[in-house]
């Protein structure tokens, strides 16, 4: 396909290899609302890359998109190298939901034993994933009698069966205390290490210095795309909260001002 | 889809029934005392022989709809569903899976139903109990595909449960049980032929009076309608949503 030249010098300079998501154009539409318009994305392989904005700006809709289960309107979005939602990708993408999605009734082993069966990942998964979402304590307990942050590290120690090479995680820090929060960010700085890709939405801007590349979303808009220091200095500030604030407020004006 | 998809989410339903102790009481037992209650009711008199056998045939296809309904519906709105074909799940692992665990289910049902009636009530059989038993899970697995089909229809466990009367009392207030399908006027015993319970009641009585049944013809019109509900079922299940 040809592509006139203003097209392709709007895309972000990244090559093909390294990217593990590209979208372009990319259109989603809910309900009569459209979320995501004209959008273009790239995310680098094997780096931890934030996701921050305010509510309903579009971030759960475009890691729904991401792992294709979101009906798109138009535009491209590749997921490492092919169509977001082909059949051979859902073996290599881990997503955590808002929502904890996983069964109430059986407990946290059963849970990962079944969607380690679905996956065909290893049995030693299990225990890893346990382990690594720190819930070797109530690995036989039924999901229903854990508490709240409990549950949700239930389905992200799902998302982390089977080793995926692209970790979509939707909020996966809600709710939980500050020392999980830390263990969590640096095991999510592990996995990057070691070669998957990481996109993490959150609304808690100090998480957002945990991650080497900050996307922030308003509106379905991309305001910044950016590494910490970058945005530090695009902003004349010191820290990720105040960057926000400095963009979307420059962004309001300009549209008060039009 | 794969074998081993399918057999671990049979797996799962089964493990999550373990865990709920009354449903699995309920599920197996409710059936064999309704049959007790209406045995006493007719004091085991020639009506509990005639309509004996039909409620074996009810009772499967009623309570696998309604637990299968609900448990779709559960997968539906907690994002199980969506995370199961986010992943490797085919559609038909999915149906299957539920096909299969619920089957089973079925299968014990009707067998400790028959064992009741047949053993205990006195209830006169003249065909081979296993075939009872057979007509019996296909009308349980009648039951799942309705409830996987149905549960695509209904947002909230209120909406699925009131499916139940629309659905299921109708062909049981037609399926020949209160007046022979012969007998009725003729826009309802043709609605009546239209309707799979009335195949599966016809299959019931013909074990019951006849010592070697020819059951096949309408296991095979039962079969053919739980396929085409799961098929039904399957166009319901999307990978991608709005």
């Amino acid at each position: 396909m040809m592509k006139s030249t203003e097209e392709v010098t709007r895309l972000p300079r990244v090559d093909v290899e390294s990217a593990a998501i590209r979208a372009e154009g990319l259109r989603v539409v809910r309900g009569n609302r459209v979320v995501l318009d004209d959008f273009d994305l790239t995310v680098r392989r094997g780096t931890v890359t934030g996701l921050l904005g305010p509510n309903g700006s579009g971030k759960t809709t475009l890691m729904r998109a991401v792992v294709g289960v979101q009906k798109v309107a138009g535009g491209r979005i590749e997921v490492l190298g092919r169509p977001a939602g082909s059949a051979e990708l859902r073996y290599r993408i881990g997503y955590f939901t808002q929502s904890p999605s996983v069964y109430r009734d059986i407990t946290v082993r059963q849970n990962l034993q079944y969607f380690a069966a679905v996956l065909g990942a290893p049995r030693s998964d299990v225990d890893r994933t346990i382990e690594q979402v720190d819930l070797g304590s109530h690995a036989d307990d039924l999901v229903s009698r854990l508490s709240g942050g409990e549950t949700s590290r239930v389905s992200l120690a799902v998302a982390l069966l089977g080793e995926p090479e692209l970790l979509v995680l939707d909020e996966p820090t809600v709710g939980l205390d500050p020392v999980l929060r830390r263990d969590l960010w640096t095991l999510f700085r592990e996995l990057a290490d070691a070669g998957a890709t990481l996109l993490v939405s959150s609304h808690v801007m100090d998480e957002a210095e945990r991650c080497q590349r900050l996307l922030l979303l308003r509106e379905g808009r991309l305001l910044a795309d950016d590494t910490v220091p970058e945005l530090y200095a695009r902003t004349d500030t010191s820290g990720t909260e105040e960057a926000f604030l400095h963009l979307i407020d420059r962004e309001t004006h300009r549209e008060v001002a039009q | 889809m794969s074998p081993r998809i399918t057999v671990a989410t049979a797996h799962r339903v089964l493990n999550q029934l373990r865990h709920d102790r009354r449903t699995l009481a309920l599920l197996l037992f409710m059936p064999s005392i309704l049959l007790v209650l209406l045995w006493w009711i007719y004091d085991g008199g020639p009506v509990f022989d005639r309509i004996g056998p039909a409620l074996l045939a009810l009772f499967p296809f009623i309570s696998m709809f309604l637990v299968t309904s609900i448990a779709t519906l559960r997968e539906r709105t907690s994002g199980t569903l969506e995370r199961l074909l986010a992943m490797p799940t085919g559609k038909l692992d999915f149906l299957l899976g539920y096909g299969l665990a619920f089957g089973l289910m079925a299968a014990l049902q009707a067998t400790i139903a028959a064992g009741v009636s047949i053993g205990l009530l006195d209830l006169d059989v003249a065909g081979p109990t296993w075939q009872l038993v057979t007509v019996a899970v296909l009308d349980a697995l009648l039951g799942v595909a309705l409830g996987l089909f149905v549960s695509a229809f209904a947002a909230t466990e209120f909406q699925v449960v009131q499916f139940m009367p629309a659905l299921v009392l109708p062909q049981f207030l037609l399926c020949g049980l209160l007046v022979a399908r012969d007998d009725m006027p003729a826009v309802l015993s043709a609605i009546s032929d239209a309707l799979p319970l009335s195949y599966a009641v016809d299959a019931m009585r013909e074990v019951q009076v006849n010592p070697t049944p020819e059951v096949w013809g309408y296991a095979g019109i039962i079969a053919a309608f739980a396929v085409g509900l799961l098929a039904l079922g399957a166009a319901t299940l999307r990978r991608r949503t709005a």
